[in-house]
């Protein structure tokens, strides 16, 4: 761990498994999930396409069910979407509300799940969308918004209700690269200043390990737990510095080792 | 705060810088038909004065237009039409919210869709025509039983179209609400009925022509008022002039309508259009 917050256990993952009918049977798509995950930290779950990796995040949000195991969020049992964790989604594009402008698709946790006043609203919708850097766009509808600031509103949307744990599955997989980093900061920045727990779905093992404290890689489904790999760089991090360091390329290389390993490729790299 | 710090914070919607436009021609806009209109109606004039039709049953258009005038000044078509448009509300509004109430039911659970779904099917296809005379038997030829044949029309275009819509919300945005802890009533105010809307007004704008049909046909059939009423009663009496006065009234209102509906649903569904376009790119 780096060391930030008390290392008690915040989020536990006890034995998941996961199986989905299939033609002529059913599959297995995760298996024996041990996890405990601690607050403030930054958790990146990593894996080849297909391992699992979102379907665990839904599972812990709480949208799907496992098949046997369970998740618990301090001592509650999860059984539905817990107030205190939120997802961001991947498609942005269909998660926001096309028919609210940015303003009202950011208070629409708030509007919906605390009894706040109309005045209290409107200050904390306006406080977040000033820390997303939206400022301006308020009246905007969210298409016609680029894609990095589609996924900003969505950000905004769930921080607004000051979660304790943000999930997000693969948020930037589908913005260009420019934009990626600029998000990657964006959720760095967020996750320092609000004392956030971020579990991060990715493919992109640089990805994981510059933004993380920690890097569980998961094997080709079912999914295993097959890395757990605590990432000790110094913060705050930077993009170019960061990704120079030894300790950094140490990282990424075990990471991609496994990897490699995982689906039959020759790590030449790594030797 | 300023957006420059991000890469990406430009909008996609300023609008382009509008092309200098050069002044089209008549017959490259909808003047052509308007035109058209114009023409036809002069040949029609021109056959009737000419004796080129019979002039009993095809009086001329300058005739037609005075007489509707006169009906007009006198307030006798104002008030059959008054008459006529205050039934076609009631049994649309009275449909139309039918619809959407029991297409979301149908949408949302399973077991009003299982329970009515066969009934819509087995009731649906009857043409309003063929159950008029047992909503006469029931509810007599006043208001009530226009209203209701007007409702009943009504409800299938919006139920259905409200069904389709319930059903094709994206999933992603169902589970972005419960991520929020939003469900029951919330959910559908909320999420539900905002998604489906562009089905809802689709199948509104169709029960909107079936209404005036459905509206029409009932006070033909058995009014003492009423557009339809009157244009019946002018034919049976020979006022050949009023009876196209009528018909032509209905031309209008008809045209107006559709294009207040227009109006409502550009403004109301201005974010579906938006959103389709961006999707397009």
């Amino acid at each position: 761990m780096s060391g930030r917050g008390p290392t008690r256990p915040f989020l536990r993952l006890s034995g998941i498994r996961k199986e989905f009918a299939a033609a002529g049977g059913t599959t297995v798509a995760l298996n024996g999930i041990n996890l405990e995950i601690a607050r403030g930290s930054f958790v990146s779950i990593i894996g080849p396409s297909g391992c699992g990796k979102s379907t665990l995040l839904q599972i812990v949000a709480g949208l799907i069910g496992a098949t046997s195991g369970s998740v618990h969020f301090e001592d509650h049992k999860v059984d539905g979407p817990p107030p205190g964790a939120l997802y961001v989604f991947q498609q942005y594009t269909r998660s926001l509300f096309p028919w609210k402008t940015v303003e009202r698709n950011v208070s629409f946790g708030l509007e919906n799940r605390e009894t706040l006043s109309r005045s209290a609203i409107a200050e904390r919708t306006r406080e977040i969308i000033g820390l997303v850097k939206l400022t301006g766009f308020e009246r905007h509808y969210p298409w016609q918004l680029s894609g990095g600031m589609q996924q900003r509103v969505a950000i905004a949307r769930a921080l607004a209700c000051r979660p304790e744990v943000l999930l997000m599955d693969e948020p930037f997989s589908a913005v260009d690269a420019l934009t990626r980093v600029g998000l990657q900061e964006l959720v760095r920045s967020l996750w320092r200043e609000l004392g956030l727990t971020v579990i991060f779905v990715t493919h992109d093992v640089d990805e994981g390990v510059y933004l993380s404290t920690r890097v569980v890689a998961l094997t080709r489904a079912p999914g295993t737990v097959a890395v757990d790999l605590a990432i000790d760089l110094p913060h705050p991090r930077d993009q170019i510095a960061t990704r120079a360091l030894l300790q950094y390329l140490d990282y990424r290389a075990t990471l991609l080792a496994q990897l490699f390993a995982d689906e039959g490729l020759v790590a030449r790299e790594v030797a | 705060m300023t957006d420059s710090a991000l890469p990406d914070a430009t909008p996609l919607s300023e609008p382009a810088a509008k092309r200098p436009r050069r002044y089209a021609l008549p017959w490259q806009t909808r003047w052509l038909g308007v035109a058209f209109i114009v023409v036809l109606l002069l040949a029609w004039e021109i056959a009737a004065a000419t004796g080129a039709m019979p002039s009993l049953s095809f009086p001329r258009m300058s005739g037609i237009l005075a007489a509707w005038w006169r009906l007009v000044v006198s307030g006798e078509l104002p008030r059959e039409l008054g008459d006529s448009l205050w039934r076609m509300f009631a049994g649309y509004f009275i449909g139309a919210a039918l619809g959407v109430l029991l297409g979301l039911l149908m949408g949302y659970f399973r077991i009003f869709y299982n329970l009515l779904e066969p009934i819509t099917e087995v009731l649906r296809p009857i043409p309003s025509p063929a159950y008029l005379p047992i909503v006469i038997l029931f509810l007599g030829i006043d208001d009530a039983m226009k209203i209701f044949m007007i409702a009943f029309a009504s409800l299938f275009p919006v139920l259905i179209n409200t069904y389709s819509g319930v059903r094709s919300v994206d999933p992603i945005q169902l589970q972005t609400a419960r991520t929020f802890g939003v469900a029951g009533r919330r959910l559908v105010w909320q999420v539900v009925l905002p998604a489906a809307s562009p089905f809802i007004f689709t199948g509104m704008r169709v029960s909107l022509a079936v209404a005036l049909i459905v509206m029409v046909i009932s006070e033909m059939v058995a009014a003492s008022s009423g557009i339809g009423y009157f244009i019946l009663s002018a034919q049976r009496g020979f006022q050949i002039r009023e009876m196209f006065a009528g018909v032509l009234t209905l031309a209008a209102v008809g045209y107006v309508l559709n294009r207040l509906f227009v109006a409502i649903e550009s403004r109301v569904l201005a974010w579906h259009y938006g959103y389709t376009q961006q999707q397009r790119h």
